[in-house]
């Protein structure tokens, strides 16, 4: 078992003749995800990547029974793919695009939130259940297949940790990116909440990030809900005040968001916080005995 | 993207929003002609994306066109926080008898655009938020259903608006809404919103942060970015696509990924060093692109060590080295360098790099520690 994506995932492209769609769906392709078609309005009826391509994600649907959408619009668009997708019934949407404008977003997540569509992004590398599906932009073959659920914000930071972890052994259930803009469709909370209910994920990574308060949101429901082991890090604790830091979801403001505030607001409920990412496999391994 | 004040006013008079008559001024004579034209006492206020001008001596209250011309020639050329004031708006001097706060920002919690109302006006509303955050109100907007005159109603009335200034202020609210979401605004706020002595709501002073992601759409707005305002280095990172903010420290970075960035910038503290910079090569990086970040990294005089630190999915690590060391030919490098590459391509981005007599890392910790040790 894991969470979201596995052996049933039936993926579409969005964005599928563009460059990065194009790479991405053959790297997904190459490594066993199940890709049974991709979008470009106009260019339906045409094949990329070995898949066939559709108008819509409605003919995309229909066609191929689809229940999850991976999209590489540019950030202009990428608003109204997502609202595409969630209208054609897609279930899981992940937007891997960077850029896109905030209140788009304050739009399409109330959109979304009326709906039982579940979004993971935008501004995300997606997610990967290794061994089963690889729904992103990560390098696959750093994931093994195990027990330790990763959520993150960041991406790189991401896979530095995972390799780490499959170097000692230790797999992955699933590790999820939910993406560094301030608006994101999937957060900490809802991701934690998974983990916990699914019964192959012994224990949790989370990688935070300076800005917003999800962390803090995430401490107050692993204090209340969640038993299994959770490791931590927060990215930034050199970051100045006021200053974006790459990522859109990246600042303190007005003196909130700081790393420091996260970091204690999750050892008070009791995440071991590691000092530097590299120290995170470590704790990991000590909760299994190794 | 911030824009200065007047430019902040002027979108908001177009959004139906009352400011007061003035004009932009480059220089003392100039700041005379529009004290003159406006005729009375005029405020001379200086230009800069800095808060906390009027401490600094940046905003003067004029009697008279001399007054306005020797007012100009003292905030002319000034520094506030580093920045050199290069431009005053002269304003129509205002007789306030109260001062509201009025704002907008995306709340990312709520996930809605809040506007928040105070009687403090005229105050860093930060120290409000802070001290007494009872006198804040909010009303979260719902983005389908936009603002609505009953919350400008209920908004008035917490503030204690004068019944016979409620309309004029609903107007004033729903323009700043319609301000905000019309330009893609990060925040945008009336401090103070004034009622005068004559009995009516005037926006004296108005500050706007704008979307960088939505400036495609917001030409208009994008147009008044002026690049001689910002920090040069960031200017020419932005030019190649390149994340860059540069800080105190004397070691220089490099990283792919945001979150990787900051994670670097910690470990070299927690190594005992101090990053010169944040520095996100993004995803796929060209030789180029790298190349550009280099120059960058190395035109900050205080640097004295660099970490280059790249863990490779979508960038390729020799796509990393080729730019690397076209930044070497093109620039003569003096500081000592640490390099980590690892994932897609390393063995080939190692071979490019054997000839660069660098010091090379194989973990995170390593390079970190390498890169404090030679930059001493």
């Amino acid at each position: 078992m894991s969470i979201l994506v596995n052996k049933n995932t039936r993926l579409i492209v969005q964005g599928i003749t563009g460059r990065e769609g194009m790479f991405h769906a053959e790297q997904m392709i190459a490594y066993g995800t199940n890709v049974v078609g991709g979008v470009t309005p106009g260019k339906g009826g045409q094949w990329a990547a070995g898949v066939p391509v559709f108008d819509s994600v409605r003919d995309a649907v229909r066609a191929t029974e689809a229940n999850t959408s991976i999209i590489y619009v540019p950030a202009a668009f990428s608003a109204d793919a997502i609202l595409e997708a969630v209208d054609a019934g897609i279930k899981l949407v992940i937007c891997i695009t960077e850029g896109v404008p905030t209140l788009d977003m304050v739009k399409v997540r109330a959109y979304v939130d009326q709906t039982d569509a579940r979004l993971i992004g935008p501004n995300c590398p997606g997610l990967i259940t290794p061994g089963e599906a690889k729904v992103g932009i990560m390098p696959g073959h750093i994931h093994i297949p195990g027990n330790v659920g990763v959520v993150s914000r960041s991406g790189t930071l991401t896979y530095e940790v995972v390799a780490a972890l499959s170097a000692r052994g230790i797999g992955q259930s699933t590790a999820v990116g939910i993406g560094g803009d301030p608006i994101i469709g999937s957060t900490f909370v809802d991701i934690l909440g998974l983990f916990q209910d699914d019964p192959e994920t012994e224990q949790v990574v989370m990688i935070g990030e300076i800005g917003g308060t999800d962390e803090e949101d995430a401490a107050r429901f692993i204090r209340d809900y969640m038993s299994k082991p959770v490791t931590g890090f927060i990215a930034g604790q050199t970051a100045p005040p006021g200053r974006r830091m790459g990522h859109a979801g990246a600042i303190i403001s007005g003196g909130k968001g700081t790393a420091a505030e996260k970091v204690a607001a999750l050892e008070a409920v009791g995440v071991r916080m590691a000092k530097q990412p590299t120290d995170i496999a470590e704790l990991v391994a000590a909760n299994i005995g190794r | 993207m911030n824009l200065h004040e007047y430019q902040s006013k002027r979108v908001f008079a177009q959004y139906g929003i009352p400011i007061p008559r003035g004009e932009v001024a480059n220089s003392p004579a100039e700041a005379r002609e529009i004290a003159a034209k406006l005729g009375g006492k005029v405020v001379v206020k200086s230009q800069v994306l800095v808060g906390g001008r009027g401490k600094a001596g940046g905003i003067k209250l004029a009697v008279d066109k001399d007054d306005a011309e020797e007012k100009a020639k003292a905030i002319l050329g000034m520094t506030i926080k580093g920045l050199t004031v290069t431009k005053v708006l002269v304003d129509e001097a205002a007789d306030i008898k109260d001062e509201i706060y009025l704002g907008l920002v995306i709340d990312r919690a709520q996930r809605r655009v809040i506007m928040m109302g105070s009687s403090e006006g005229g105050v860093d509303i930060e120290e409000v938020a802070a001290n007494t955050p009872e006198k804040i109100i909010k009303v979260a907007i719902d983005p389908c259903i936009g603002f609505r005159s009953y919350q400008a109603t209920d908004l008035a009335t917490a503030l204690g608006i004068p019944k016979d200034l409620s309309r004029s202020f609903a107007q004033i609210a729903s323009g700043l809404y319609n301000a905000f979401v019309g330009s893609d605004a990060s925040l945008a706020e009336i401090n103070p919103l004034v009622v005068t002595g004559d009995g009516k709501l005037l926006a004296v002073d108005g500050k706007m942060s704008v979307d960088d992601n939505a400036l495609y759409r917001q030409k208009g707005l994008s147009d008044l970015r002026d690049p001689s305002e910002e920090d040069p280095y960031e200017v020419e990172a932005r030019r190649f696509g390149l994340s860059y903010v540069k800080l105190d420290g004397t070691i220089g970075c490099m990283v792919n990924g945001a979150g990787l960035s900051m994670a670097t910038m910690d470990m070299i503290k927690l190594y005992g060093g101090e990053p010169a910079n944040f520095l996100d090569i993004g995803g796929g990086a060209t030789a180029e692109r790298v190349a550009a970040a280099l120059r960058i990294i190395l035109s900050d005089t205080n640097v004295t060590g660099v970490l280059i630190n790249i863990f490779g999915g979508i960038t390729r690590c020799d796509e990393v080295a080729r730019g690397v060391v076209q930044a070497l030919d093109e620039v003569g490098v003096t500081v000592p360098m640490v390099v980590r590459l690892v994932g897609t391509n390393e063995e080939e981005g190692r071979a490019i790099l054997a000839d660069a007599k660098m010091e090379t890392a194989s973990t995170l910790a390593e390079a970190a520690s390498k890169a404090v040790a030679v930059s001493r």
